[in-house]
């Protein structure tokens, strides 16, 4: 792909039209890596924060720690680990998958602390209601907590994904052919930066707007019937 | 152990980069957070339409791309920057749009009542802001300015990118001369997050400080006492 | 005497709901007036408009000769900046919530609006700061936070406030309902002393009957944006003619209007306690 760039610097214009489906090639790449990452985040969040609560200080602790040391260190640096030291130990994923797990890794820092923010902001009330009742817990999760704490999430985890967005260009260091690789790959080609790059910040503009679009969207559909939010 | 020791002396000579860019930046973005916050938050005629296009640029796209935008785009279009220059603008403009949304936020934040009183007791617009609506915000900004200071930390190994020679910058070079990644990174990270532990003690102290010591409750819900 | 406030067609809306219509009200100088009625029926906000919090439609006000028109609607409660200071100038205002500011210690919370405001130093405004906290027996508490203070307290730190200002009207938007009943009485005694020794206009919205009838000139029944009934309160509280105010006062007094007649000692049913019923249901434990 990077041997057919072929673009025509004459004018503003035809260089306008001859990067444009190029950064939109990569814009696609880029929209993968963040919703593949996302999956990622949810699903390793949602173990984290359950290992997180794990009765015994043995587990719960280091696990803390881990998720405090991911949150607090730079989404370069661990990229750069596991894109290097992965193969050591004889695991070889492409860059894009790498780079898909290193931001997943990263935010499920995030996703966790948020689902276990989500059930704590619920109240002892209902927890007392449900013991009153004689509700197992995990009945208690499942009709009491979870469907209380799924529209408290839902904001900050769609918030979370809009982040995830706009931290894929950072794939461009690991040389996974995303938007902004593309355009620098143009200007080192052509010694034009200007056109690519605005083009690159304006269709990630355009992205995050309507990914935060979707995002309030969903917030508005989520059933809440009844649950006080603040 | 050894090589562990090695690593790190090689390392920390990027520490100072790494801090003076985290300092000037953050510095800036705190300044440039309240500018724009209270602009927004006034609702000043033309400025607030500015203020509001700057901060969803800054806050839609992401900061790789600002980065490389201030470094290669402005010296074509006539304004020569050096590398440090491009860092710290890049960073100060993009974290000051995060900022001034916690600046907004925390000011709308004061109770109506607040506003009610103030003008009652005849405080211009300029007098409520200062005396009345800010003292107050400013207790509910510091734990989110705390949480800033550390993206803005992670944030700046980016800068490595456009060839600042900080930490970030010592390890793709050290990896380059030994290839001995796993030890070379895992010491970076302790190095970051050595430096992120330092920044979160300086918030956990500023949030000392300005909470007055009579304190029990949160601020906010201090106003109305059901 | 003189008419101090004077309401002339004024109209007030937000959004489609009309709050006021055509509303006209006179108050006289040195009157204490007492505003009854549903909630929502606009007695608040006659206090609000008064004190430049909201905004009206049509008619004017005037208060202590300077009048405020708001011709067509939107725009001028903004444009005539000036005016409304010289009339916030003579008007201070008593809240439900107290809003103290949280962050200044109670002698600052008195001194800051003359300082700032009305240009007083420092010194002066810290004395007549302490003779105020002393009328309302509060001069120990002049460096305490209002988080330190109970509700009833920092209601009385806020008369004080409101009284730095040198104001000759004073408004008061339930000014105990937010409190614990054992609170209320020691505000009631304060705002007492003040009718009863200056020569303040005091407009009060409250739901504390027995209060009103003792320390009012005058009682307005509101309802729907108008005034329905009004008159001295030993007529209006004890004989209501308009049947909304008869039903109002029987729902607010408990059952049999004249609640408040002659035998006023009886204990004032908005704080009567609730008569303590059963403590569980004990048939249906012994069932269990």
């Amino acid at each position: 792909m990077i041997n057919d760039i072929n673009v025509d610097t004459s004018s503003t214009l035809s260089f306008f039209l001859d990067v444009l489906p190029l950064l939109l090639k990569g814009l696609q790449v880029t929209i993968a890596a963040a919703l593949l990452g996302f999956a990622i985040a949810l699903v390793a969040g949602l173990f984290f924060a359950i290992l997180r609560q794990a009765p015994t200080r043995l587990i719960s602790w280091p696990v803390a720690v881990f998720l405090e040391f991911v949150r607090d260190t730079p989404l370069l640096i661990q990229l750069f680990f596991l894109y290097y030291v992965l193969p050591v130990y004889g695991i070889t994923l492409p860059a894009f998958m790498t780079g898909a797990v290193a931001i997943g890794l990263q935010y499920s820092g995030y996703t966790a602390e948020i689902y276990r923010a989500g059930i704590g902001a619920i109240g002892r009330g209902q927890w007392e209601a449900s013991t009153a009742l004689n509700l197992t817990s995990g009945r208690t999760y499942a009709v009491v907590i979870i469907p209380q704490a799924i529209p408290r999430v839902i904001p900050a985890l769609g918030n979370c994904l809009v982040g995830i967005l706009k931290e894929t260009p950072i794939l461009s260091t690991i040389s996974v052919l995303e938007m902004l690789n593309l355009a620098i790959i143009v200007g080192d080609r052509t010694y034009h930066y200007t056109i690519p790059l605005t083009l690159a910040g304006v269709l990630m503009l355009l992205v995050t707007s309507v990914f935060a679009y979707l995002v309030r969207f969903i917030e508005f559909t989520v059933p809440k019937t009844g649950i006080r939010l603040r | 152990m050894g090589v562990w020791t090695a690593y790190f002396e090689y390392l920390s000579v990027g520490i100072e980069a790494t801090v003076v860019v985290w300092t000037i930046s953050f510095i800036s973005a705190v300044v440039i957070a309240f500018v724009v916050g209270v602009v927004r938050f006034q609702q000043v005629p033309v400025l607030r339409h500015v203020a509001f296009v700057y901060v969803e640029i800054f806050r839609g796209t992401s900061l790789l791309v600002q980065l490389f935008w201030l470094y290669f785009s402005l010296p074509l279009i006539g304004y020569s920057v050096s590398p440090m220059t491009a860092a710290c603008l890049g960073l100060a403009l993009n974290s000051g749009a995060y900022g001034s949304e916690i600046v907004r936020g925390a000011l709308t934040a004061v109770s109506r009542d607040q506003f009610e009183a103030a003008t009652a007791l005849n405080f211009n617009s300029t007098q409520t802001l200062l005396k009345i609506v800010l003292p107050q915000a400013v207790v509910e900004m510091v734990p989110p300015f705390g949480n800033l200071g550390i993206l803005v930390l992670k944030d700046t190994a980016l800068v490595s990118m456009i060839s600042i020679a900080d930490v970030a910058f010592r390890a793709q070079q050290l990896r380059t001369m030994t290839y001995d990644s796993a030890n070379i990174y895992m010491v970076t990270l302790m190095i970051y997050f050595t430096l992120a532990l330092v920044v979160m003690l300086i918030g956990k102290l500023a949030e000392r400080y300005v909470k007055p010591s009579f304190q029990r409750t949160p601020l906010l819900a201090l106003g109305a006492m059901r | 005497m003189t008419d101090i406030i004077e309401f002339k067609n004024v109209s007030k809306s937000f959004g489609t709901l009309r709050v006021l219509e055509d509303f006209d009200f006179k108050v006289r100088k040195g009157e204490k007036v007492t505003l009854i009625g549903p909630s929502g029926s606009g007695k608040s906000t006659v206090l609000r408009i008064l004190m430049t919090l909201e905004p009206f439609q049509d008619g004017s006000i005037t208060i202590d000769g300077t009048s405020y028109h708001q011709p067509g609607g939107k725009g001028p409660f903004k444009a005539n900046a000036r005016h409304l200071f010289d009339i916030r100038k003579r008007v201070g205002m008593l809240f439900q919530h107290f809003n103290l500011f949280p962050h200044m210690t109670v002698l600052r919370n008195i001194t800051e609006a003359p300082v700032s405001v009305l240009k007083l130093s420092r010194a002066e405004a810290d004395e007549r700061a302490r003779e105020l906290l002393s009328m309302v027996g509060l001069e120990d508490k002049a460096s305490s936070f209002p988080a330190q203070l109970s509700g009833g307290q920092q209601q009385r730190v806020a008369i004080a406030r409101a009284l730095a200002m040198r104001p000759s009207v004073l408004l008061f938007d339930e000014p105990t309902s937010a409190l614990d009943p054992e609170l209320v009485g020691e505000v009631l005694n304060v705002i007492r002393k003040l009718a009863a020794e200056h020569d303040l206009t005091m407009l009060m919205v409250t739901h504390e009957m027995r209060f009103a009838r003792e320390i009012s000139d005058r009682v307005c029944m509101f309802d729907r944006g108008k005034i329905v009934e009004e008159g001295r309160p030993s007529e209006l509280l004890v004989r209501p003619s308009h049947p909304r105010t008869v039903s109002f006062l029987g729902a607010v007094l408990g059952e049999g209007v004249g609640g408040l007649g002659d035998d006023g000692d009886q204990a004032d049913p908005a704080r009567a306690e609730k008569p303590p019923g059963p403590r569980g249901d004990t048939k249906l434990f012994a069932a269990g």
